[in-house]
């Protein structure tokens, strides 16, 4: 076939950010998947309840005090969060790499306040299925704080290389920032359903 | 209704052998099976004509022929296309109001087919691994009784089965009568049936359970009201007194000897219920789940090697010499 | 590892031989062993998913036919229960997770690219990695089989027979396992079809011309992307209760055995549409191309997709219909499985009117239609019918139900894959398949589905329930099973057939060219085999059937680079041109990555502490993949 030239590419950036970014679609798209995941969860938590005579199932609700240091981290994280989305965006280094500390630290904290947390929930996975499903809700959602974590640590150190100067990985960075405002958006629900449900 | 017989005497006709029949879903006898076999053919009957329309079409549309250098047309004519569009429509309100008027007929059945029935008989099955405990209720605890693998019941009589499992998931299914129901560990569900007329039929597990979900048959044999009663108090009475020296010396090794361990005889000392009710399996038709028919010489070949006739069976092999195997199933078969 | 710095080069400072010449090395993958462990081109990775597929094909095919041969007789002595057992599990189980759905994600990694006019497809690294995730949940299901310790408790392992209690060893864990191997791939696929689609499309590739075997991939990936996390959490909670002892199926410590049944017909159900639609899309590709004319009701076909796509996900209790639910909801199940013939009718109507309209072309791919219609028709009847609760209690669990499902499954997506193969197979080879071996392969391959499969109806409503090793011959059963035994026989032969047609075509088809069937969409414009870089220009185009309106000369933009690994990304709704984006080279990471999750997958089905030694290796892979190598690729 033949071919007529039509349109001029070579204008356009090398490398997308935002809603032109093919990862942050892709982020996007794990968050939803993982949404799934715990939604399911949670569904089997209240389909366990709406089964069984009397919930919890021999045992005392959780203790408060873990849960709720967990929820106020979790949610102040968030502000510092913001803001390295918004340095990022306008493409601030310095900033950024401070951020990338900050977010590292109140990555690693909230999962020293979840050894805490399992140890308040007053019930073993193997006692009974009431346990069963704390233990996966909890565990599930550690799970993504802590390759968060990684995530966020192997890219704060990134930032400090020759690599950080690249522009590709401000949109990592975003990528990054929405991802975490995803780890904290999931927890809110399952805080709800394991420290409140019992006690209503 | 007799086109309908007549159809599905020819189905199975296609399967002929002396008990075809007795384990099928074309064959009712009794409330609900005849009503299902109703919606089946009805069912059958839509749907095929729905098949042959949309074939016709398919054969008229493959009338004209092309090469594949034919030109291809980009845009086609859009009054073509709006015509087009028109009958496309038409068949997809066809399809909604076919759907929505089977959908009506299925309710319509499910409200039908489960009356509330008065004075039902109510009969408890228990799933194991895999043979089914019966357990015959009643108001009056000293009249009920246990059996295994065998249910009776009155022709014209509502009964009520009460399904539970021991172990895993098991499947109540006697097709003849009616459609099936699970017994699932942890829950408690009913199937009721009424059976319209005397006669023999088969009932299998039908929800994998394991290595011989093959061989976890039942009957159901549905009696007149007299003979069922006159079955009951056969059943309500004790374990057969053993007649002659073989049968006596039988009974002795039943209790005396591994047997005891599982099974129940009543009137004598052997009480247990890992294994089915042995009261009076020389009355029942089959051994070990529908799998042989009950005579001495099976009794005493499933007693020998369980394991090669069934694999996997619970039943572990009981070790006895020649003599007492014989004198067990002498006792055994006499247990009627 | 990265070249030195040079001069960028762009596609417009090079004529036409040379750019292609240039273009050529910047995408290559080397031949030998190392290019094939390190390669990120979607068109190999896509053509070892559809052979690798194809194989596990084969040998599910091989299973069903040991299960034909033992029911053939009453009483056969041939395989006894436990191996039976195994055998009727590794064919589901092989048939559902290592060969339904990959043939199809595999279909979609190839062309979908090809469709839209970009270079390669979204996150072309992950691809690759959910390749060897593929491949090795396949080979630890058989090499389980082969060892006799394969799972036996049926493709949607019922617990309590799958649970701790009943389910003695570790065949219970290998499936859950396998599960989670292959739905890890098949969502990693899925999210990189779903971003392609999105953001990759050529300019000018509105909503409205994007091919409908693009639609349906899309579709499928949101079934995906929202189904398979259902399956994974109860695996992962099945091998909780049997490896640590939690209880969410134990019902004596407030678990429930239908808990599973719920999770997994969540799951399950949306899953045959995961298989059955891109089948759809398939035909909406061949039908157009000949029967030389576009679509009719092309948007009802699209919305058509979407509606099946959405109520997938509130039919499953429709495979519970006989563990005692209460009537009210039952019924909501049988208006929700019943309505989605609205949908299908749609499609098939569709076709139908285009198919009367236009001026058919009597070659393979279209008699694979034409074979799919007349048989996936009745698999549908067949599934309003047992949509109906009352009769469902009558035909639930037995050979009426494998009827069915092996009329939508074979009818409704293998025939369609058959006749896409010989579609697609010039595209993919530069060689067509033989018309001649492909008219034996229709025919003996739909009379022998037919024959073999028609007859279980009648087994079922004659009683004949489903898993079973044997019946005795009092039941009657045998003259049918027989019939049906012997005509497996056929079928097979046709599928002997069909594999004899690919292999020799590959050798000896006739040379295709560009477009061998004159059809109408973006992969027709490139050469066969598809170069690297799939174009040496992105085209842009202006219509829904580019090839057709402008049959002698294509439309294309200049101005990415020639020199490192570029493509287009252009907006969601219009398409378009936003941003250039670079495509990664060639790594090893992820063929290494796929090794740390397998082991330490494979070991958790041993010991929980696995999944946390194991995410050592996986993260220092995961961190040799993602650090920037400095290579052009990595410039902004």
């Amino acid at each position: 076939m033949k071919e007529r030239v039509v349109m001029q590419l070579d204008a356009l950036p090398m490398h997308g950010r935002g809603s032109d970014s093919p990862t942050m679609w892709g982020t996007l798209a794990f968050m939803l998947l993982e949404g799934s995941a715990f939604a399911l969860c949670i569904g089997i938590y209240l389909y366990l309840l709406v089964l069984a005579p009397q919930w919890p199932i021999g045992a005392l609700p959780p203790r408060w005090p873990a849960g709720t240091v967990m929820t106020v981290l979790l949610l102040a994280s968030l502000v510092p969060n913001y803001l390295v989305g918004r340095w990022s965006r306008e493409n601030d280094l310095a900033r950024v790499r401070l951020g990338m500390v900050i977010m590292s630290v109140l990555g690693i904290a909230p999962l020293i306040v979840r050894v805490f947390e399992f140890r308040s929930l007053n019930v073993w996975w193997d006692t009974n299925a009431y346990g069963s499903i704390l233990w996966l809700l909890l565990g599930l959602h550690s799970m993504h704080i802590a390759t968060d974590v990684a995530d966020t640590l192997v890219l704060g150190v990134m930032m400090f290389t020759r690599h950080g100067s690249n522009s590709r990985r401000m949109g990592d960075v975003e990528d990054n920032v929405l991802y975490w405002n995803f780890v904290v958006l999931t927890w809110l629900p399952i805080y709800f359903c394991i420290y409140w449900i019992p006690r209503l | 209704m007799s086109l309908a017989r007549l159809a599905t005497g020819s189905l199975v006709c296609l399967s002929c052998t002396a008990c075809a029949g007795w384990q099928s879903a074309l064959e009712a006898h009794g409330t609900p099976a005849t009503g299902l076999l109703h919606l089946t053919w009805l069912l059958f009957v839509v749907g095929a004509l729905v098949w042959i329309c949309v074939m016709a079409i398919l054969v008229l549309a493959l009338r004209s022929r092309a090469a594949i250098s034919t030109q291809a047309t980009a845009t086609p004519d859009t009054r073509v296309e709006r015509r087009l569009n028109r009958a496309v429509t038409g068949a997809v309100i066809a399809t909604a109001l076919i759907v929505m008027g089977l959908t009506i007929t299925s309710f319509w059945v499910a409200r039908v087919l489960s009356p509330e029935s008065s004075s039902p008989l109510r009969i408890r099955v228990r799933g194991y691994q895999w043979w089914w405990q019966v357990t015959y209720l009643d108001a009056r605890p000293d009249r009920t009784f246990i059996t295994a693998n065998e249910i009776h019941v009155p022709s014209g009589r509502p009964i009520v089965v009460e399904l539970s499992a021991a172990d895993v998931i098991h499947s109540f299914w006697v097709p003849n009568l009616a459609g099936k129901q699970d017994l699932i560990p942890g829950r408690d569900n009913t199937l009721q049936f009424t059976a319209r007329e005397p006669g023999t039929y088969r009932g299998q597990c039908a929800e994998f359970c394991g290595l011989q979900h093959a061989h976890m048959a039942f009957l159901v044999i549905v009696d007149p009201p007299e003979q069922f009663e006159h079955w009951r108090e056969a059943q309500l009475a004790p374990g057969a007194s053993p007649g002659g020296t073989q049968e006596q010396q039988g009974q002795r090794v039943f209790q005396s000897k591994a047997c005891a361990a599982c099974h129940t005889v009543q009137g004598t000392s052997a009480a247990a219920t890992v294994g089915p009710d042995l009261t009076h399996v020389g009355s029942r038709r089959y051994i070990a789940a529908g799998l042989l028919e009950t005579t001495r010489g099976s009794l005493a070949a499933w007693i020998a090697d369980p394991q090669t006739l069934k694999p996997g069976t619970n039943m572990p092999m009981v070790p006895l010499n020649a003599e007492e195997l014989n004198a067990v199933s002498a006792y055994l078969v006499s247990l009627k | 590892m990265s070249a030195p710095r040079s001069q960028p080069v762009n596609d417009t400072q090079l004529d036409s031989a040379g750019l292609a010449r240039r273009l050529s090395q910047t995408w290559a993958t080397p031949k030998g062993l190392w290019g094939a462990l390190t390669t990120v081109d979607h068109k190999i990775i896509g053509r070892r998913y559809v052979v690798t597929a194809l194989i596990f094909l084969a040998l599910g095919g091989v299973l069903a036919l040991l299960m034909r041969w033992q029911l053939a007789r009453a009483n056969n002595g041939l395989i006894g229960p436990d191996l039976y057992d195994q055998i009727f599990t590794q064919h589901g189980s092989n048939m559902m997770f290592l060969f339904a759905v990959p043939v199809m994600e595999a279909m979609g990694i190839y062309l979908v690219p090809l469709m839209i006019g970009t270079r390669n497809i979204a996150f072309p690294r992950l691809n690759a990695y959910s390749y060897w995730l593929y491949l090795a949940g396949g080979l630890m299901l058989w090499i389980s089989f082969a060892l006799d310790m394969a799972p036996d408790v049926g493709w949607f392992a019922y617990v309590p027979l799958s649970g701790p209690q009943f389910g003695a060893g570790k065949r219970s864990d290998i499936w859950a396992q396998m599960i989670t191997f292959t739905e890890v791939s098949a969502l990693a696929v899925a999210v990189e079809l779903v971003v392609t689609i999105f953001k990759q499309r050529a300019p000018g590739m509105t909503l409205q011309r994007i091919p409908v075997f693009v639609w349906a991939m899309l579709v499928t990936s949101f079934l995906i992307i929202l189904a398979m996390p259902a399956i994974m959490v109860a695996s992962t909670s099945l091998i909780l209760d049997r490896l640590v002892g939690t209880h969410f199926f134990n019902p004596a410590e407030g678990g429930d055995v239908l808990l599973w049944q719920h999770l997994f017909w969540f799951f399950g159900h949306p899953e045959v549409y995961i298989i059955f639609l891109p089948a759809t899309g398939m035909i909406s590709a061949i039908i157009p191309t000949f029967v030389r004319r576009p679509l009719v009701g092309r948007l009802g076909l699209v919305l058509a997709l979407i509606a099946t796509g959405v109520l997938a996900f509130g039919l499953w209790v429709h495979h519970m219909f006989v563990v005692g639910l209460p009537r009210l909801g039952e019924s909501f199940f049988t208006v929700s499985s019943m309505s989605i013939a609205i949908p299908a009718g749609v499609q098939i109507f569709c076709w139908l009117a285009t198919l009367w309209d236009g001026k058919p072309v009597m070659r393979v791919p279209l008699l694979f239609v034409i074979a799919f219609l007349v048989t996936f028709v009745i698999g549908g009847l067949t599934g309003v019918m047992v949509a109906s609760v009352p009769f469902d209690t009558q035909v639930h669990d037995t050979y009426f139900v494998v009827a069915h499902f092996h009329y939508v499954l074979i009818g409704g997506a293998v025939f369609p894959l058959m006749g896409a193969l010989y579609y697609w197979f010039p595209k993919f080879t530069g060689r067509l398949m033989s018309e001649r071996l492909g008219r034996w392969v229709v025919s003996l391959v739909f009379v022998g589905f037919n024959l073999t499969f028609f007859p279980m109806h009648i087994l079922g409503l004659e009683g004949m329930p489903r898993r079973v090793y044997t019946y005795s011959e009092q039941m009657g059963w045998q003259s049918l099973n027989l019939l049906s035994s012997s005509a497996a026989i056929v079928l097979a032969a046709g599928f002997a057939l069909f594999f004899i047609d690919l292999l020799r075509s590959l050798r000896r088809g006739e040379p295709a060219g560009e477009n061998p069937w004159n059809a109408a969409t973006l992969e027709w414009a490139t050469a066969s085999p598809p170069p690297s870089c799939n174009f040496v220009h992105i085209p842009v185009v202006t219509g829904a059937e580019p090839l057709w309106e402008n049959p002698e000369t294509i439309e294309v933009a200049e101005g990415l680079r020639a020199d490192r690994r570029e493509l287009l990304v252009t907006s969601l709704t219009e398409a378009r041109p936003v941003a250039r984006e670079s495509s990664p080279r060639n790594t090893i990471w992820p063929f290494l990555a796929a090794i740390a999750t397998t082991v330490m997958l494979i070991a958790s089905i041993f010991t929980p502490w696995a999944m946390v030694w194991g995410a050592v290796p996986l993260a220092a892979t995961l961190i040799g993949w993602f650090w920037p190598k400095g290579t052009p690729e990595d410039e902004s």
